[in-house]
């Protein structure tokens, strides 16, 4: 059954990287709990415009938990109440109550500057990925499907890292700002297949390489990252990324 | 070199050396337990790694240990407060509660409450033992006499209290720093993560208990007061410093 819950919703307003930012409130007021959190978002900005008010920024774009695009740190937690491992577009005012504050934040960290409001510059994540997520080996005509083989399970782990969508969560819920489980997902996703084996020593080092120079912060296996994770990637990836690094760099 | 510039690189050196202080840990934590059943087995061990040069060797390659692992924090730590950025968070809830372990956040403040205790320490013992050797120094207990200094260090109730809040912050400092250790050098994997969690955890609650256990033997005055080994040499100054702090 669906109910209207009213609830106060503040949110973060800050005009570009440099500027302090403050937070706004607005009282929403019947709500339909089966409403996602970025329709609300939706109404909200409908209100404030209709108040004449500057509306509120914040990324979105498939909406189904596929691009990775939307971000928002809501009430302490990057993408809200990930309990079962969802995005922001997948989260529904049914987690919410009637008379709650509802406390809207951007991702911080230092390598995500503030572009507006809850907007942040996440293309840093699209520089580590140019310095060495892909494959660049000729592969030649598609072959047998079974010409290669590869394990269950290591297909099956291959899969899992490739569902990170690079939304930054990890960074934003770091206490170092590191970027160590989204680069360890995507050297894994390579690393556990034949097809990623031929530069998987050229890929660790070009990827951390990358990552540090953009600033990210150092692991400190505090775990932060895989507890907010919105597709459930495991610090097993860290421990595979630094595997594969050392490897490379001992090989050297 | 990247073991110096590379993110993983400094990590690399953390965990190496983390690893080689666990160990020398458990070392140290079996010497001690000797001192339970045998002041002079005690005082044998400690004659032997008295100012030979191998212990000296020895200290020298711990501090150089140290030395890095300290240093290395503190350029991680620089870092990771840089990568953080000023802004903070208004709310920061407890979802992450057990999923994020409180040690983990704070090896730092850990790290620092380890370094005083082991001023404490050095100025207890080691200033006292292998020091007072090399340099020669005629205190009123003999520096290869280790059991009459923990007998009289354990015995002031004020010390033993400062070693047991450093024991313990050393407990937490390992509950993270042994499966981290690991983790950094990629021995550690979703099946493996559990297990060497397990046994990190394992591993540093025996060590730190043998310590705790042979400060409280102490403590509570259980060391034998008149084990010809132990205190004839400083009978005096064994008393004088017994009837400062209250214990022998």
């Amino acid at each position: 059954m669906a109910k209207n819950i009213s609830f106060t919703i503040k949110y973060w307003k800050q005009n570009g990287p440099k500027d302090k930012g403050h937070f706004d409130t607005h009282e929403m007021k019947n709500i339909p709990d089966d409403t996602s959190f970025l329709e609300m978002l939706d109404i909200l900005n409908e209100e404030l415009i209709e108040e004449g008010k500057e509306p509120f920024v914040f990324d979105h774009d498939c909406r189904e938990g596929i691009c990775g695009m939307c971000s928002l740190y809501i009430n302490g937690t990057p993408h809200g109440k990930t309990v079962t491992g969802a995005t922001t577009c997948q989260l529904y005012m049914r987690r919410f109550n009637d008379g709650d504050v509802i406390t809207v934040e951007p991702w911080r960290s230092a390598a995500f500057p503030v572009i507006k409001d809850c907007m942040v510059d996440r293309s840093a994540f699209d520089k580590i990925i140019q310095a060495g997520g892909y494959t660049s080996v000729r592969t030649g005509q598609p072959q047998d499907a079974n010409a290669i083989l590869i394990p269950k399970q290591n297909a099956d782990e291959a899969m899992d890292c490739a569902t990170c969508i690079g939304c930054g969560a990890c960074v934003a819920a770091c206490k170092n700002g590191s970027a160590m489980l989204f680069v360890s997902s995507k050297v894994s996703q390579l690393a556990l297949l034949p097809q990623g084996k031929p530069e998987a020593a050229k890929r660790a080092k070009a990827m951390v390489a990358r990552m540090d120079e953009l600033g990210f912060g150092n692991c400190t296996n505090t775990r932060a990252c895989e507890a907010v994770c919105p597709k459930n990637e495991t610090i097993a990836n860290i421990a595979r990324l630094n595997r594969e690094f050392l490897k490379a760099k001992i090989a050297d | 070199m990247w073991l110096i510039n590379s993110s993983i690189g400094k990590k690399i050196v953390m965990s190496v050396t983390g690893i080689a202080l666990i160990l020398f840990l458990t070392f140290h934590a079996c010497m001690n337990v000797v001192a339970l059943f045998s002041g002079e087995a005690y005082n044998a061990i400690c004659e032997f790694l008295g100012a030979n040069w191998y212990a000296v060797v020895a200290t020298a390659a711990l501090a150089v240990l140290v030395a890095l692992h300290f240093i290395f924090a503190i350029m991680l730590t620089l870092q990771n407060r840089k990568a953080r950025g000023a802004s903070n968070y208004a709310v920061s809830t407890k979802v992450n509660a057990g999923k994020v372990e409180w040690a983990s956040k704070n090896m730092l403040v850990l790290g620092v409450i380890v370094c005083l205790g082991l001023l404490l320490h050095l100025y207890n013992f080691w200033y006292n033992m292998m020091f007072a050797e090399l340099a020669g120094v005629e205190g009123c207990i003999a520096p290869s006499d280790g059991y009459s200094f923990i007998r009289l260090t354990f015995g002031c109730p004020i010390y033993a209290a400062l070693y047991i809040v450093w024991l313990v912050a050393l407990w937490f400092h390992l509950s993270h720093g042994f499966w981290s250790s690991l983790q950094t050098l990629g021995a550690s994997g979703k099946i493996w993560l559990c297990r060497v969690k397990v046994i990190g955890n394992v591993w540093s609650t025996i060590v730190i208990l043998m310590f705790i256990v042979v400060v409280l033997f102490f403590a509570f005055g259980f060391g034998s007061c008149n084990a010809a080994a132990c205190c004839q040499p400083a009978l005096d100054c064994c008393e004088e410093a017994a009837a400062n702090c209250g214990g022998c």
